[in-house]
């Protein structure tokens, strides 16, 4: 089935904040498929339902057919999504290497009285866990950083490695919040260069929230605009960015003074 | 300056990292089995308190430390572990399966005060456990035809098998034993899944999450396990001891046990035992420090607690990461000579967290 990803007429209300309204869309396997949409629009809300953070008030979500709701959150990744977070949510007093061997904590069968007496079948699987873990390091480029303390890294330094434990986890869907955000035109090549090296060598669907518009249009397959919680547009980069709502409502044109004239034009 | 060429992925999980670590543990090993022939008696008792509050600092270690949950009422598990072996052992119970069994009861109270755990976080966990701490205290209090009540319980000596720990030596060899099997649990729990896992829960919840990993089952787990250590603490120190009463497993002990794990250095194995060896070793000094003292101070009752509290409030302000910090800086300082740098241990404040969506 080439649907990955289904979300149907998807609502959430917070109080009497309607935070995402009708929403539909659907992710096919093997795409990238970005959400774009002033802030405030809900892409974020609909990542949260996506991780089980949240839950829709109305509407549906299938992932590979099975409904997600009811689904814990702990579960989802189990199921084959991984997420990164808009502010990056790393765990600090680690190094890099032990955020990333978390990340494989999936992969793991429980065995409490096996661990306390480190038996040779956990040092199998602890060595087979390193390995996955250094392939993921390999594709980032990561060495450098493994035995630093995540508290201690830069800030671009801590979006790669924010990547590269959702990809750890082994995923099929890949869910990016603003991977490119607080990064330097160079630091955003290489993201794009990964997200296609994602897509293509690794064969991982990537949904993505995006505000860099470079970004979006030289990586992603089709695009959903969202403003105010709703969809305005759907299609390829270049259908929607050629949408006149879209444009009125986020990217705006060169000579845009409208917000700046006192009376109507 | 040692510079560590790896070349395996053993060398990641081994414990012993390198040459130096199995010589320093070889040797520290060799001085506690020759404890009972180097160390007067009085030395050799001190040192058994030392393991005994060493296993406990371990459990608290686990949980506040390494998972994050802060427990003000751990004394209650103490408390639990020493009155079962007393009663076992009183009712002729080998000492293996009484200290089984101590550690048993000791981890379902634990998985019970864990509860408030799944819905509670910070201070506000620390206030649920400290009320888990005074009802257990008093449980031990009025369950009088078990535990003797307030009047007290005596202890006899380990004994298993028809083998008979008679003598302090023969206990300290008892205590080493069960001290080397818990310290060696721990770590190997710490570098398995298991304890990556406690780790993620420690610094972010919601990553965690998306990482599969189940708080709630993971958060009562480390609140059973860090209560199982401290019962295997208390069936040593009901040993120990010989007497036991209510009022040894209170507040004052649940303080002391938080202090000891702090001030040790939260978040690292060593910090366990350095905090043991702190609070042991601090009322032995202020004893020998009082007569040097004014007598309106050195005779003043509460100097001890008073005195606790200053050096936790100076290790917090200056000395976060406690004594096994302490001890990494001084070590750096003098592998990296002349070249240490003030900021080679400063953390880099947090950048602004996702919001917080539960």
């Amino acid at each position: 089935m080439t649907t990955l990803l289904q979300a149907k007429d998807l609502q959430v209300r917070f109080g009497g904040v309607l935070a995402v309204n009708k929403v539909s869309f659907e992710v096919r396997r093997g795409e990238v498929f970005t959400l774009i949409g002033p802030n405030g629009a809900g892409k974020t809300t609909v990542f949260n339902l996506i991780s089980r953070f949240y839950t829709p008030t109305a509407g549906s979500l299938h992932f590979e057919g099975q409904a997600l709701t009811g689904v814990p959150s702990h579960r989802i990744a189990a199921l084959g999504i991984a997420r990164t977070f808009q502010n990056i949510e790393l765990f600090e007093h680690a190094t890099v290497l032990q955020n990333l061997l978390i990340g494989r904590h999936i992969h793991h069968k429980r065995n409490l009285f096996g661990e306390m007496v480190f038996l040779p079948s956990v040092r199998a699987a602890e060595r087979a866990t390193r390995h996955k873990v250094e392939e993921v390091i390999e594709f980032l480029a990561l060495q450098h950083y493994r035995e630093s303390m995540v508290a201690g890294l830069p800030y671009g330094v801590r979006k790669v490695v924010e990547l590269a434990r959702a990809l750890a986890t082994g995923p099929k869907l890949l869910l990016l919040d603003e991977p490119s955000s607080g990064l330097n035109v160079e630091e955003t090549g290489d993201m794009a260069f990964w997200i296609q090296d994602i897509q293509k060598d690794l064969g991982i669907t990537v949904l993505m929230v995006e505000h860099d518009m470079t970004l979006v249009s030289r990586v992603s397959d089709r695009v959903l605009a969202m403003n105010q919680g709703e969809v305005l547009a759907m299609g390829t980069p270049s259908q929607v960015q050629a949408h006149p709502g879209v444009i009125e409502a986020y990217l705006g044109t060169a000579d845009d003074a409208t917000s700046l004239r006192r009376r109507p034009a | 300056m040692r510079f560590i060429f790896k070349t395996a992925y053993d060398q990641d999980i081994r414990l012993a990292k390198h040459g130096g670590h199995h010589f320093w543990y070889a040797l520290l090993l060799l001085a506690l089995l020759a404890a009972p022939w180097w160390l007067e008696s009085y030395g050799l008792a001190q040192l058994t308190f030392i393991l005994i509050y060493g296993v406990v600092g371990l459990g608290l270690m686990l949980l506040a430390g390494y998972t994050g949950l802060l427990s003000i009422g751990h004394a209650a598990f103490l408390g639990v572990g020493a009155y079962t072996e007393a009663v076992l052992a009183g009712m002729g119970w080998p000492f293996p399966l009484s200290l089984a069994c101590a550690a048993a009861l000791s981890a379902i109270v634990g998985a019970v005060v864990g509860l408030p755990a799944l819905r509670v976080k910070g201070i506000y966990l620390g206030i649920a456990t400290l009320a888990f701490g005074f009802i257990v205290e008093e449980l031990l209090a009025r369950w009088e035809s078990v535990t003797g009540g307030n009047a007290g319980k005596a202890v006899g000596s380990v004994q298993m098998f028809g083998w008979t720990a008679d003598s302090s030596e023969k206990f300290y060899f008892v205590c080493l034993v069960v001290a080397t099997v818990c310290t060696l649990a721990v770590l190997n729990l710490l570098r398995s899944p298991t304890g990556r896992a406690f780790v993620a829960i420690r610094d972010s919840e919601v990553s965690a999450q998306s990482m599969g990993i189940h708080l709630a089952y993971y958060k009562t787990l480390s609140f059973s396990i860090s209560a199982a250590l401290a019962g295997i603490g208390g069936a040593l120190y009901a040993h120990q001891l010989r007497f036991l009463s209510p009022e040894q497993f209170g507040i004052i002990q649940s303080i002391d046990l938080l202090l000891m794990v702090v001030i040790g250095g939260l978040g690292s194995v060593h910090g366990a035992f350095l905090g043991a060896i702190f609070l042991i070793a601090m009322p032995q000094a202020i004893a020998s420090f009082k007569d040097l003292l004014p007598a309106a101070i050195g005779q003043a009752p509460g100097l001890q607690a008073v005195i606790y509290g200053l050096v936790l409030i100076t290790f917090v302000l200056f000395e976060p990461l406690g004594l096994y910090g302490r001890w990494l800086k001084m070590r750096t300082w003098f592998q990296l000579f002349p070249f240490y740098r003030k900021g080679l241990f400063k953390r880099q404040k947090a950048f602004t967290k996702s919001d917080r969506l539960k």
